[in-house]
């Protein structure tokens, strides 16, 4: 066994095995750093960056989902400069994004204090709610992109690489290839999609029906 | 709205759920990433395939046949203008009546029960009972004949416990592990993801060995394409390399095996070369096969069906128990013997003693002293069980007749779909004086009946699945009964008391259970590996089997010390092939078997939104075979063999090997079963349902019974 990191985490003492991340090492120590795309059943991508932390010697923040601890390493979670960079995430997400189902990330934004309103002019992501299966659905107006459902289709759980990113920038959004639809994809409709998506876009037909009033 | 964590309904992964309802609907399922056997992973029945429950097709009302059926003319009803609706009282008093009466006039011969895999062990433990104790009879049977015999009765055999050894999860721990007869990925979706990881992340290497091109292949270091029927001359030659080259695990064989000589010698003839000539497989797959596994520090064997469902199936299996007793890979984490269980609770419909030769607890009914017990415990006067062997499924099938079983009680199970040479079946169930069946449909074997008990689903009712490694696990009651249908353990409790009434019993065998749990307690007090499974120890990750007492943490891992009989024996073997080889006349070798979203005889997916997934029968055809009969992707064909024949689209696909289709037997428009061949395994009596001969004819689309069912899909 290596011999264990000591750090501080917000000046707390903190020992974690070499290989930890500066989140899990937080979390053990009882310090609650917020993510969103993160999953504990998931590889980490530090895509919503919601998670960072400054590093004393680092110029840039540092995502704490993938950042490895480091002997002598000092973090802070709640600086003015975190706090106002969660902030902003959050409300970029919130300008562009319907989160009315993301009930985690609303309560950051509580938290946070975040202006839904702050970015007016701001383009909305709206694409047409996506009904091709008996299964479930998929509203990408509710999408944040963390990645969660692309990753659980590929390695992270069924290696079926049904659905993957399409187009780049603010046009990003999760597809299948050639935008084909789903019975015409490798899907085997499992639903690992569905069972970790945190904002609602992917969701059990019965239950969208439910909420439309049309469940038979 | 309320969340209720339960076990999965369909396979023997046994899943953990959690219905999400809301006004008595259950509108989705998720699953606890941080549950024992899945990891918050499910497949498309487990997360989507409920909706079955609120089928417009479920019967929740008694019914009574209208027109008095009579053996010889009974027909099949499936229309409900054929049934009319009846009281609980009225169609139990019914049931009841016939019952004893044709018990009362034939005796114990005359009575035969289907119990099901899909039900609670609870359930199994009270029908087995109720046959038993009140009709005196061991024809008690359920699909585990028509599934793993071939498997349970040769790991009794050899090491004297028929379950797997080990733990599924367990297959992260291994270096080598063999795959065969399993569609894996199909039909054990979540472990499947285990073995993917176990090769994509942890460097363990796989064998595949199974004449179709199954997922799992892509995965695989070797894929040995056998020819259907010839498992035990490439497991043979596997061993055969093993003792010629010394791979062997001497200290192993010496301290916990017997018979090893009289095995080696048999194994003699079984030269890769003869391996190579029978079954296809090129020689230096077999010989690599062999050493890889061998060599290995960790390795294990994942069986499922392609190895018992055949006429020679106890002899498969015994190949490949051999192969672990050679290398010492059992008795370990990270080794076994692995036979992947199907249903979700066949492993505890067999433990609750769902057959005809054991007691519950595999305690042999041809035993006195086990005879005894069960006698002194149902209040039996002694002797008044049978000491012999009951009729398996498929005999009950073939013993219809005016001297022998007359009545057929059915719980849940579906021959008429899962019975091999489904047009002799039909003839027998034509033939029954009196048949019941206790379902959710009307299912086609439901469809012969005269009375039909509506049964709750498994949401509906609480209760335990014991799955494929052995864990007993909680069913919990996420919904109200669907209009008046009732527990299987109620419908049970009832009518043995009014069959106790009219047999004028002196003691009851005891009936007045308040809750499950008291059943499965009753049968615990019987069955010594059940001892210490008590419902307050199974809320979180169950209990494995063996638990003794109630402080007994359970077993994840069997045979450590020693094996259940205590030395494992080998047992020499011959290599015989198919029952029926393919000929001029029948040129293909048909093998059978499910689809990702169906279920076997396909009450519950059929029901379903599965179904518009993958509404049709396709037979897989090999390229190479549809060029040379000229036939093109998804045209009809017709498939005969000497019993019956089918209708069906093919689909052209690498998935199948030259000169072998595959057709999967979910559907009764096209029902695999009319086709295969009845003909039985001599000491499990396992229907041969992997290998038969067929011919294949162009057919129109008009021959198709729904032209109109296509569901273009990417993966097929």
């Amino acid at each position: 066994m290596d011999t264990p990191v000591q750090l501080t985490i917000d000046d707390q003492a903190v020992s974690a095995a070499p290989g930890t991340t500066i989140h899990k090492a937080a979390r053990a120590a009882g310090i609650v750093i917020p993510t969103i795309c993160y999953h504990d059943y998931c590889t980490a991508n530090a895509l919503c960056r919601i998670c960072v932390v400054e590093v004393e010697g680092s110029r840039t923040l540092v995502p704490a989902c993938v950042a490895f601890v480091a002997e002598g390493m000092r973090v802070r979670t709640q600086t003015e400069r975190v706090r106002r960079a969660r902030k902003n995430i959050l409300e970029m997400l919130a300008s562009t994004v319907d989160l009315s189902e993301a009930p985690e990330i609303l309560a950051l934004m509580k938290e946070y204090g975040a202006d839904a309103q702050r970015f007016p002019g701001a383009l909305k992501r709206d694409p047409p709610l996506v009904d091709d299966n008996p299964m479930y659905i998929r509203d990408y107006a509710k999408c944040i992109l963390c990645w969660r459902c692309v990753q659980v289709c590929a390695s992270d759980a069924q290696y079926t690489y049904a659905i993957n990113f399409e187009k780049r920038g603010f046009h990003t959004q999760i597809s299948t290839f050639f935008q084909r639809p789903m019975p015409l994809t490798t899907c085997v409709f499992c639903g690992q999609c569905v069972g970790v998506c945190p904002t609602g876009a992917l969701k059990s037909r019965r239950a969208w029906l439910l909420e439309q009033g049309m469940l038979e | 709205m309320s969340i209720v964590t339960t076990t999965c309904p369909y396979c023997g992964v046994g899943c953990k759920l959690e219905l999400h309802v809301k006004d008595g609907v259950i509108y989705n399922v998720t699953s606890p990433f941080n549950s024992v056997v899945n990891h918050g992973n499910l497949c498309v029945k487990g997360r989507f395939g409920y909706d079955f429950v609120y089928s417009p097709k479920r019967v929740t009302v008694p019914l009574i046949r209208k027109v008095p059926q009579v053996p010889g003319s009974r027909t099949q009803a499936f229309d409900r203008s054929e049934w009319r609706e009846a009281t609980w009282d009225e169609a139990l008093d019914l049931v009841a009546d016939r019952l004893t009466g044709i018990y009362s006039r034939d005796g114990s011969r005359a009575m035969a029960v289907y119990c099901c895999a899909k039900a609670t062990n609870e359930d199994n433990y009270l029908l087995q009972k109720l046959f038993r104790a009140l009709f005196r009879t061991h024809n008690v049977d359920h699909c585990t004949r028509l599934c793993h015999a071939g498997s349970v009765v040769a790991l009794q055999m050899a090491v004297g416990s028929s379950a797997m050894s080990n733990t599924a999860a367990e297959v992260v721990e291994n270096d080598v592990f063999i795959i065969t007869g399993s569609n894996t990925t199909e039909n054990h979706p979540i472990i499947a993801l285990q073995m993917k990881a176990a090769v994509e992340k942890h460097g363990a290497k796989l064998i595949v060995v199974d004449p179709r091109r199954v997922e799992m292949v892509d995965y695989a270091t070797l894929w040995l394409p056998l020819r259907p029927g010839t498992d035990v001359a490439v497991f043979s030659a596997m061993a055969h390399v093993i003792l010629k080259e010394k791979l062997c695990d001497e200290a192993f064989i010496r301290e916990r095996t017997e018979n090893m000589e009289a095995f080696a010698a048999s194994m003699e003839k079984f030269t890769p070369e003869f391996a190579e000539s029978v079954s296809g497989v090129k020689r230096n797959l077999i010989i690599e096969a062999a050493r890889l596994y061998a060599k290995a520090r960790n390795a294990a064997i994942y069986w499922s069906l392609g190895i018992p469902e055949s006429s020679h199936g106890t002899d498969n299996a015994f190949s490949l128990i051999h192969l672990a007793l050679l290398t010492g890979h059992i008795g370990r984490r990270g080794n076994g013997l692995n036979p992947l269980r199907g249903q979700n609770n066949v492993q505890g419909a067999s433990d609750a003693g769902a057959m005809p030769w054991h007691f519950p607890g595999y305690q042999p009914v041809d035993d006195d002293a086990s005879a005894r017990k069960f006698e002194e415990a149902w209040h039996v006067e002694p002797g008044g069980l049978g000491r012999k062997r009951g009729l398996t499924t498929t005999e009950i099938v073939s013993a219809i007749a005016p001297e022998g079983v007359r009545a057929l009680y059915i719980m849940g199970e579906n021959p008429m779909m899962s019975e091999p040479n489904l047009n002799h079946t039909r003839h027998k169930l034509q033939d029954l004086e009196f048949l019941v069946a206790q379902d959710l449909f009307i299912n086609e074997s439901g469809a012969f009946a005269d009375v039909l008990l509506p049964a709750t689903s498994w949401a509906e009712k609480e209760g335990t699945f014991t799955n494929t490694d052995r864990r007993v696990q909680l069913v919990r009651q996420a919904i109200e009964p669907r209009g008046q249908s009732r527990p299987d353990w109620k419908i049970l409790c009832d009518l043995a008391k009014r069959l106790e009434a009219r047999l004028g019993r002196p003691e009851s065998a005891f009936w007045d259970y308040a809750c499950p749990s008291e059943i499965l307690e009753e049968m615990g007090r019987l069955v010594p590996d059940y001892a210490g499974v008590k419902y307050g120890r199974l809320a979180e990750e169950g209990l494995q089997t063996p638990v003794y007492d109630d402080q007994h943490p359970g077993t994840p891992v069997l045979f450590t010390e020693r094996f259940t009989r205590g030395r494992a024996k080998f047992h020499p073997l011959d290599f015989r092939p198919a029952a029926e080889t393919p000929d001029k006349e029948f040129p293909f070798i048909l093998t059978t078997g499910r689809v990702l979203e169906h279920w076997h005889g396909g009450s519950m997916t059929r029901n379903s939104k599965l179904d518009d997934l993958y509404p049709e029968a396709l037979m897989e055809l090999h390229p190479d075979d549809a060029k040379r009969l000229d036939l093109s992707d998804k045209q009809p064909v017709r498939v005969r063999s000497r019993r019956g024949e089918v209708v069906l689209r093919i689909t052209v696909t690498t998935r199948t090997t030259p000169g072998v289709v595959f057709i999967p037997f979910h559907f009764r428009e096209a029902a695999a079963n009319l086709l295969t061949n009845d003909v039985l395994d001599p000491l499990a009596k396992i229907p041969e349902y992997k290998a038969c001969a067929v011919r294949i004819s162009p057919a129109r689309p008009e021959d198709l019974e729904k032209p109109e069912a296509r569901q273009p899909r990417g993966r097929y």
